[in-house]
């Protein structure tokens, strides 16, 4: 191909922390072209719980700063609600959503502790096992899909570009720095390249000799018919994260995961499982005003993580125009500011705004290759060598 | 190199807690009509272990919601006496007799919401499972043979009022007449002149229901003409040419129908508009197959317009991509032959009893083939003709008819101009110049259509209805918006439960104390939500197990 193909930031997956990455950067004037393997928000940025409450991050402070300008700052609604109440039906769980409301506190943020009677007028579903919980004046939730599809076209808006169903096969380098990114559809050169590709970022870190352990796994929701709002639809507890929509569904997850292999660049296939049967007991419970409400959907998503579940943002020293983004598992609510930080890492080599020693790759040098087998992080089954079949979309 | 380490597994994960099925059974068949009863009398004349499930009798509150058919409120109060209501399913259906006698055993009023298998992401169950419900609890299944026979479902369009009690489809009609004798309707108009519609008339009027008429967009019937010629000497006016502008009533209910004239441009003919007084409008455009749970079983389906739209891949012995999956009757492809005789769908059930039996050994192949050869032939037959076509035009006369503030989902209140503009739903009062700007056009520029993409925006198709009634009208109508060849549309997920079930049905009776024991919200990992200022800080939930084992410890 004859005419120039590249952009001065290629990011490498469209997830919410490449579009927000991407976002920031556009709207900072940047020449930035996102490159995603099928759709835009389509693997777990687009099917998570939404949460919005991750106070004890380094990007906590400005996830919470962020989040309630978004829908103005992208164009589009995120379906952004703010506030969050804690339930709990057992001491051990009490003492959890205090534990999380006084992280808070340390921040700066109120929360007031909530008895039963209290917990049945703001939540009429809870029932007479709720013993207690909190009600927190910080964070939020939001809609994962309709957010996801913001940072999008917001970017796009800004003259960044998307490529959609552009699979990344190779990284060119040169010169100790990764000069182009080559793809099912043409090779795209970069001055700067983030990595921001789910479970498949280890994948990439890999071509360019790096060690970045993760594990990915398999996690599912579901999701009820409507019923009517509650003042504060940001309502979890008894071991479940999530929401009621705007809509009205509860939406629910939890419960244990499944360690998995991601063997290749191609879609995971994400089933549900019988957990949905767990799931809905345990919503049941932590809603008993709620257990005659059907069940009209549930899906799976794929996430990764790394061995202290803590992400990695990193600019690497060599080659030294990459910066690899894994959120380990938790980067829905984070992406405001985590979007921010990379486009700071892309402009200006550091993030300005928080620090992000914690978050280096460099704390897993010593970390031995049979990790996961250690830690006990496998699949039951055996490696899987060929690619899944991909699915479509859910909540 | 060192010895690798192993340790325990991970107890926050799945290992260990994989789900115990109540039963385990060689062969189930799911769906109790022709082929689903002959496939099972096969399987179990050869000797095999066969549970036949059938959801009928569905209770009332599930048919309210116009699941798993559109009943449209069309259901006598009948419908809520349990046991009359499985009196009937029973009599209506004589070929369950046989499947009693073979020892098959049958159960009814039980739906299959689920299909749970090992691939590329699930490796933890032990067989592949079925989940199961009545209307009190849900079990699991495991299987070694599935034969899917679960019939197909209607093929729904939009008009103006037909949110009202009294729109409802041939599926549902056929049911409640033949199987529930429940059908609360005096005066029906049918939509389409097909086999389908045509036989509705056919049978609305033996069972003492007024046909006030036939409408059809062609401009000639599309059915059996000595048919067409029967009901119109019984006083049945076929309109062809014609479609639906608006269902009237007062209080929900339909009360009439306007129909209009379509002119040689396809546009409606001034002053042609005819008020027709019924209390039913029953559509009859197609059937298409109920492919869910062959979907959620991991059979590959293909799109074939002449079999009604997506069907299973399937081979000579009706066996699906899966090799434990097989498929018969309607589900595995729908064409008028189907409606006329069904000896083919018997025919066909035949084939995957007997092909179940063979690949379990209970048959020999010189059996097998034997048995086989016994078969009826199959009946010679004109080559089924395509239908997207035909349902597009209907589509198109109805947008001309009707306007484009009709819902096409009637369960998330999203009209026809909001999902083509990809607006996001009214709740959220939305706007800004941005969105403004955005539409499908927008989204085509980034990528072929996919409707469930569309639905994640727009919510078309998110409703309890779980997509009933609005899944082929979507589709056809992103196709006509977009110039989009239908077949291009991929096909939106299907995800469990099949049916919308509530919470306390859903509930596991039979959880195993672990999954209690070590439940965690996310993943259990100590330092993931450990504040970043307080280094070595763990926050950890609750459970059986204290701590988590760490790589580098």
């Amino acid at each position: 191909m004859s005419d120039r193909q590249g952009a001065a930031v290629v990011i490498i997956g469209g997830g919410v922390t490449g579009l927000s990455a991407g976002w920031w950067l556009a709207r900072a004037g940047v020449d930035v072209l996102v490159l995603e393997r099928g759709i835009v928000g389509w693997e777990a940025s687009g099917r998570n719980g939404g949460g919005a409450t991750h106070v004890y991050s380094p990007f906590g402070l400005e996830e919470q700063r962020l989040w309630p300008q978004m829908d103005e700052l992208l164009g589009y609604p995120t379906e952004y609600q703010p506030y969050r109440i804690g339930v709990a039906l057992t001491e051990p769980q009490l003492a959890l959503a205090r534990r999380w409301a006084e992280i808070g506190a340390t921040r700066g943020f109120r929360w007031e502790s909530l008895d039963s009677r209290q917990l049945k007028e703001l939540v009429p579903i809870v029932g007479d096992n709720a013993i207690g919980g909190t009600y927190l004046h910080f964070g939020g939730h939001a809609n994962p899909q309709r957010t996801v599809q913001a940072y999008a076209w917001a970017l796009q808006d800004h003259g960044g570009r998307i490529l959609q169903h552009t699979t990344v096969t190779g990284l060119t380098q040169r010169g100790g720095r990764v000069t182009a990114v080559e793809t099912t559809r043409g090779t795209f050169d970069a001055d700067t390249v983030v990595v921001a590709a789910g479970p498949q970022t280890g994948l990439f870190a890999d071509m360019l000799g790096v060690w970045l352990p993760l594990a990915p796994a398999r996690v599912e929701m579901i999701a009820t018919e409507p019923i009517p709002l509650m003042s504060c639809g940001g309502v979890a507890g008894n071991g479940l994260y999530g929401r009621q929509t705007l809509r009205g569904n509860l939406v629910y997850g939890g419960g244990p995961h499944e360690w998995i292999n991601v063997p290749d660049m191609a879609a995971p296939d994400h089933p549900n499982t019988p957990l949905v049967r767990n799931l809905a007991r345990r919503l049941a419970e932590l809603f008993p005003g709620a257990a005659h409400v059907r069940l009209i959907r549930a899906w799976g998503g794929i996430v990764e993580n790394t061995p202290d579940g803590l992400p990695v943002i990193d600019r690497l020293a060599s080659p030294g125009n990459v910066i690899l983004a894994t959120m380990s598992s938790v980067g829905f609510g984070l992406s405001p500011a985590v979007g921010r930080g990379v486009s700071e890492l892309v402009l200006h080599g550091r993030c300005q705004f928080a620090d992000l020693s914690a978050l280096s790759l460099g704390r897993f040098a010593e970390t031995p290759a049979d990790w996961r087998d250690r830690a006990g992080w496998v699949s039951a089954g055996a490696p899987v060598a060929g690619a899944a079949a991909g699915d479509g979309a859910d909540e | 190199m060192s010895e690798p380490v192993r340790r325990e597994s991970d107890p926050r994960s799945i290992a260990g807690k994989a789900p115990r099925p109540e039963r385990h059974v060689a062969v189930v068949v799911v769906g109790g009509g022709a082929a689903g009863v002959a496939a099972a009398v096969e399987a179990a004349e050869a000797g095999v272990e066969v549970l036949l499930v059938d959801e009928n009798p569905v209770d009332n509150d599930t048919m309210a919601m116009d699941v798993p058919l559109y009943f449209g409120q069309r259901m006598q109060p009948s419908v809520r006496n349990r046991a009359l209501m499985l009196e009937r399913v029973v009599e209506s259906n004589p070929a369950l007799a046989s499947a009693y006698e073979a020892g098959v055993d049958v159960q009814l009023g039980t739906c299959v919401w689920g299909a749970f298998v090992n691939g590329p992401t699930v490796q933890e169950l032990d067989a592949p499972l079925l989940g199961l419900a009545d209307e009190r609890r849900s079990w699991l299944v495991g299987y070694d043979r599935l034969i899917v026979a679960a019939g197909a479902r209607d093929v729904v369009l939009g008009f103006p009022g037909w949110e009202r009690a009294g729109v409802m489809a041939a599926n549902a009609a056929f049911s409640l007449l033949t199987r529930y004798r429940a059908l609360a309707a005096r005066r029906m108009v049918v939509v389409g002149s097909g086999s389908l519609g045509l036989r509705t008339a056919a049978l609305a009027l033996e069972h003492g229901v007024d046909v006030a008429a036939i409408v059809e967009i062609a401009p000639r019937v599309r059915g059996d003409a000595e048919l067409a010629r029967s009901l119109e000497r019984r006083g049945v006016p076929i309109l062809t040419s014609h479609t639906i502008r608006e269902a009237r009533g007062r209080v929900g209910e339909v009360e009439s129908v306007v129909v209009v004239r379509m002119d040689d441009a396809g546009m409606p003919a001034a002053g042609s508009d005819r008020e027709l007084a019924c209390d039913t409008v029953c559509q009859a455009v197609g059937l298409t197959p109920s492919v869910e749970l062959l979907a959620l079983a991991g059979a590959r389906l293909r799109f074939a317009s002449a079999l009604g739209g997506w069907v299973p891949e399937l081979d000579e012995a009706v066996r699906t991509s899966v090799a434990t999956v097989f498929a018969a009757g309607d589900c595995a492809g729908f064409h008028d032959a189907m409606l006329a005789d069904p000896a083919l769908a018997r025919r066909q059930g035949r084939l995957a009893g007997l092909a179940v039996a063979e690949s379990l050994g209970a048959l020999g192949r010189r059996d097998a083939e034997g048995r086989r050869a016994k078969l009826d032939p199959e009946p010679p037959m004109q080559p089924p003709r395509e239908v997207h076509g035909h349902w597009q035009a209907w589509l198109r006369s109805l947008i001309h008819a009707g306007g484009w503030e009709v819902n096409v989902c009637q369960c998330e209140e999203v009209t026809r101009r909001e999902l083509v503009e990809t607006r996001p739903p009214r709740y959220l009062a939305w706007q800004s110049p941005q969105m403004s700007a955005r539409g499908l056009g927008t989204l085509l520029r980034d990528g072929p259509i996919n409707q469930d993409q569309i639905k994640r925006l727009t919510r078309a198709g998110m409703g309890p209805c779980q997509s009933r009634r609005c899944r082929e009208q979507v589709a056809l109508l992103l196709a006509e918006a977009t110039t989009t060849p239908v077949e291009r549309i991929p096909l939106p997920t299907f995800r469990p439960p099949l049916r919308p079930l509530p919470l306390s049905v859903l509930w596991p009776g039979d959880e195993p104390p672990a999954m209690r024991g070590d439940w965690v919200s996310w993943f259990g990992i100590p330092t993931q939500f450990s504040p970043h200022w307080e280094a070595g800080m763990a926050m950890d939930e609750p459970t059986a197990h204290g701590r988590l084992i760490m790589s580098d410890e």
